[in-house]
């Protein structure tokens, strides 16, 4: 999605999936790092998984992950300008909770 | 589609069952999972997580809105929003499952 003059990405700091990994590990001195590695993995996978499935995920407070379905229509190729058709598809969506919304607004 | 909706107790029995904590253990790790990203995006981090997704904080500048039942103009705060960019494998991945 393009992004408008009206909404500009915050540059800077970034927090990577190692990074969330550490300080998971760092909370949970008794569980060995590999463990964690797997926990991590698993909860994302199972989002994943479950969207593939069609289905919802509501974590409430966070946000909701859901399948949008895009429907079939009549693209063009943007170099030679020729009409091709575009397929119906499922697309990943992700609606932000009302909990984290305030907190990212500072209530 | 058969829908169903999958909440942070059917995250916890997976890795309950994944990795044999148990179920407690379990729900405090995917509780601290979702804590950790939104203490970082609230702190305006950028979250990636490889093969799964990108959130990002974006910043709305302010605008005049309009209430769309009677029409009044009514200020719009500059505000922050989070947004969510699928990964290339979590866009196949969805895309291939809920094909016909």
């Amino acid at each position: 999605m393009p992004a408008s003059s009206a909404q500009v990405e915050i540059k800077g700091m970034q927090m990577i999936r190692s990074e969330l990994i550490q300080k998971i590990a760092d909370e949970n001195p008794h569980l060995f790092q590999r463990d964690v590695d797997r926990i991590v993995s698993t909860i994302f996978d199972e989002i994943t998984e479950a969207m593939a499935n069609g289905n919802r995920v509501e974590l409430r407070g966070f946000g909701a992950f859901s399948v949008k379905r895009r429907d079939p229509r009549i693209g063009r190729n943007p170099r030679t300008g020729e009409a091709v058709e575009v397929e119906e598809k499922h697309v990943p969506f992700f609606k932000t909770g009302k909990l984290l919304r305030d907190r990212l607004n500072g209530n | 589609m058969a829908e169903k909706t999958l909440t942070r107790m059917d995250l916890a029995e997976a890795v309950h069952s994944e990795v044999g904590l148990s179920r407690n253990d379990s729900a405090d790790l995917v509780e601290a999972v979702l804590r950790h990203i939104s203490d970082a995006l609230v702190d305006g981090e950028t979250v990636k997580i490889s093969s799964f997704g990108t959130f990002s904080v974006r910043e709305k500048s302010a605008r005049i809105g309009r209430n769309p039942k009677t029409g009044e103009e009514v200020p719009i705060h500059p505000r922050r929003v989070l947004s969510f960019r699928a990964s290339h494998l979590m866009k196949e991945r969805v895309a291939a499952g809920n094909r016909r």
